[in-house]
């Protein structure tokens, strides 16, 4: 062993970081529960998570309802939300290669909102007919539909002859963005008052109106794509060289990147659907987790499931909590603590980027 | 001996024009091949057909008698390494990071010490184990590619573990080294030769082309002119003829002790025979 080299192969030691990490989202999260325009305290928090609605006294299964019903499934929600954006982030930036890339920047969550919007503004009209009697499926599914629809066309835009052009993608996303903003223009301008008001409030993003239904809807497509993006991790690492490097170290580099695509598509789709456009997490998060543990993906992918997590619920209850009883739209706060966070981060980056 | 991987009649056609044509080439166990010839020539092209990254438009790569597209990527990754010509990095990991994804995923049965062994070693091998800790922006041109040198040498390492027989293939991998490292890295490069090592080098410099042992390739065209020992392959005609250099050839500095290797033999002696009078070298 020369005197240079570390005593381990991985620059941050994953358990450690993992189960702090872990820790932290369990705190942030019994913080949730207990913080609101209601006060819990935490030992009532305690008791009804642990024996649910049965009790002795009134105030008890007044806060129980609460509890259960209303904070714990809004945190858990919170928790799919914050870990599907900050791991696609983190998935899309390491296809790209780059650092700043976003879903947001591709155009999957513009197209996840335009179906959205469509839902919204035209589900009455055009959706009812078949999806009647699954009302509160059509927003999710319409999201979910419309997110993985823009990735599909930009993956077809941008492959030729089996080959997808990250460059060509990036400007192909900017081109859809730019298109499904007109369309949702179009769309609030053909909007009456009430959809007007569904339209602008989803459109800031809220984890309000939290249902275990919703989780129910939003789980099985969120925490699939948790559990399969570590086994992205070597492919991704090995892509930071370059396609053609991570070819010659053995990763089969079209589907690694199909198979990103697919999960990003799925999990940003899921996101929008239930929580509506919450930016700038998925470039937060990684970006925090890479300048403290390094860039390896083995530790990066599920370091950002549990930040990202642990970040949306916390910026969610300074969203219930800051104007009680009233609720600031969560993405009116990420954004205005992210942008900041984005252009230091422009700044500090000697040279600026390139794509 | 049968060769681990063999060109068979392989062309590579785009955009109407054919980058390698017909080329016939057996790359075998412990051979050393170096291939020449002017920018254009279809010397990188050739190099990414061998590796199997891009497929040929004719003919076909077989690997250990099997076509190469039937062979699995981390299948592949275990029996040949790649140094490319240059390499960035989207992200900021270590010296010691990017030579440890030449151990991420490869080799059976290595346990984490193993891997952490070889990745030191090759570190150590390539000179640049006291860069280990430095974020690989920092570094010069020179120490990237030497740490690239290092992650190719790791994937071999932990690639033997599952193939014994292994090709390494090198893209101008002396571009932008110093001379010193450019003659260590040569030498290396024969030595893994020696040890059993096949080793195909795409080489820009003719005088340190010609002073390599083994076999020179010399490509035109697309097409493979000639191969065989440097004073065959390198004649002042040749030298006319497809770089269309007779002058430069003749003013090639006779200056031994530039290029003289630790080991009294020197690049220079053997690059001689590809100046002006290759016979008279030759006969002498």
């Amino acid at each position: 062993m020369s005197t240079g080299t570390p005593g381990r192969l991985l620059r941050t030691r994953r358990g450690p970081l993992l189960a702090g990490l872990a820790g932290g989202l369990l705190l942030a999260g019994f913080l949730a529960m207990s913080l609101g325009p209601t006060g819990i305290p935490p030992g009532r928090v305690v008791d009804v998570l642990a024996h649910g609605m049965v009790g002795a006294g009134q105030e008890r299964a007044g806060d129980a309802l609460i509890v259960l019903q209303v904070r714990l499934p809004r945190l858990v929600l919170g928790i799919l939300v914050g870990a599907a954006l900050a791991t696609s982030g983190a998935l899309m930036q390491g296809l790209f290669r780059n650092p700043l890339a976003d879903p947001g920047l591709v155009g999957v969550s513009a197209g996840a909102a335009l179906a959205a919007a469509t839902t919204i503004v035209l589900g009455d009209a055009l959706l009812a007919p078949w999806i009647g009697p699954l009302p509160f499926a059509a927003l999710p599914i319409g999201a979910f539909v419309g997110g993985l629809l823009t990735t599909l066309g930009l993956y077809a835009v941008a492959t030729r002859s089996g080959r997808t052009s990250i460059a060509t993608m990036l400007l192909a996303g900017v081109a859809f963005g730019a298109l499904a903003g007109a369309l949702m223009g179009f769309l609030s301008y053909l909007s009456d008052d009430r959809q007007l008001r569904d339209l602008s409030f989803w459109s800031l993003g809220s984890l309000s109106g939290a249902t275990w239904v919703k989780v129910a809807a939003v789980a099985p497509l969120v925490l699939p794509v948790l559990l399969a993006s570590p086994f992205l991790a070597r492919g991704l690492n090995a892509l930071s060289l370059g396609e053609a490097e991570a070819f010659h170290l053995g990763v089969p580099v079209q589907r690694v990147k199909a198979l990103a695509i697919l999960l990003v598509a799925v999990a940003v789709g899921a996101s929008v659907a239930a929580a509506g456009m919450i930016g700038f997490v998925g470039i937060v998060v990684p970006h925090v987790l890479r300048l403290a543990a390094g860039p390896d993906h083995r530790v990066l992918l599920p370091a950002s499931a549990l930040l990202g997590g642990t970040l949306l619920i916390g910026a969610d209850t300074v969203a219930r909590t800051l104007a009680a009883p009233a609720e600031l739209p969560i993405g009116i706060l990420t954004a205005a603590i992210g942008a900041p966070f984005f252009l230091w981060l422009l700044l500090r980056r000697p040279g600026g980027f390139s794509l | 001996m049968s060769p681990i991987i063999e060109a068979k009649g392989v062309s590579y056609r785009r955009g109407g024009r054919h980058l390698v044509q017909a080329v016939d080439l057996a790359v075998t166990a412990g051979s050393l091949t170096t291939v020449v010839g002017p920018n254009g020539a279809g010397k990188s092209t050739l190099l990414r057909l061998l590796c199997g990254e891009l497929a040929p438009t004719d003919g076909g790569i077989v690997v250990n008698g099997r076509p190469i597209r039937s062979i699995a990527p981390w299948q592949l990754a275990h029996l040949r390494a790649v140094m490319p010509q240059a390499s960035d990095l989207g992200v900021p990991f270590t010296a010691f990071e990017v030579a440890g994804l030449g151990v991420e995923g490869i080799g059976r049965g290595l346990s984490e010490r193993d891997r952490l062994h070889i990745v030191g070693e090759a570190l150590d091998g390539a000179d640049v184990a006291h860069l280990a800790h430095r974020t690989y922006q920092t570094l010069s041109g020179g120490e990237r590619q030497r740490v690239h040198f290092a992650r190719v040498l790791a994937q071999l390492r932990a690639g033997r573990s599952v193939e014994a027989r292994q090709v390494l293939f090198l893209d101008e991998p002396i571009a932008s080294l110093d001379l010193k490292h450019q003659l260590a890295l040569l030498r290396h490069v024969r030595r893994l030769a020696d040890d059993g090592l096949a080793v195909v080098v795409v080489l820009h410099d003719l005088q340190l082309a010609a002073g390599m042992d083994g076999d020179l390739v010399l490509m035109q065209d697309g097409r493979l002119i000639d191969r065989g020992p440097a004073e065959q392959v390198l004649t002042a005609e040749r030298m006319a003829e497809v770089f269309g250099v007779r002058l430069v050839a003749k003013t090639l500095p006779p200056h031994p002790w530039m290029l003289a290797d630790e080991r009294g033999s020197t690049f220079a002696q053997d690059a001689l025979t590809c100046s002006d009078e290759p016979r008279r070298q030759a006969s002498s």
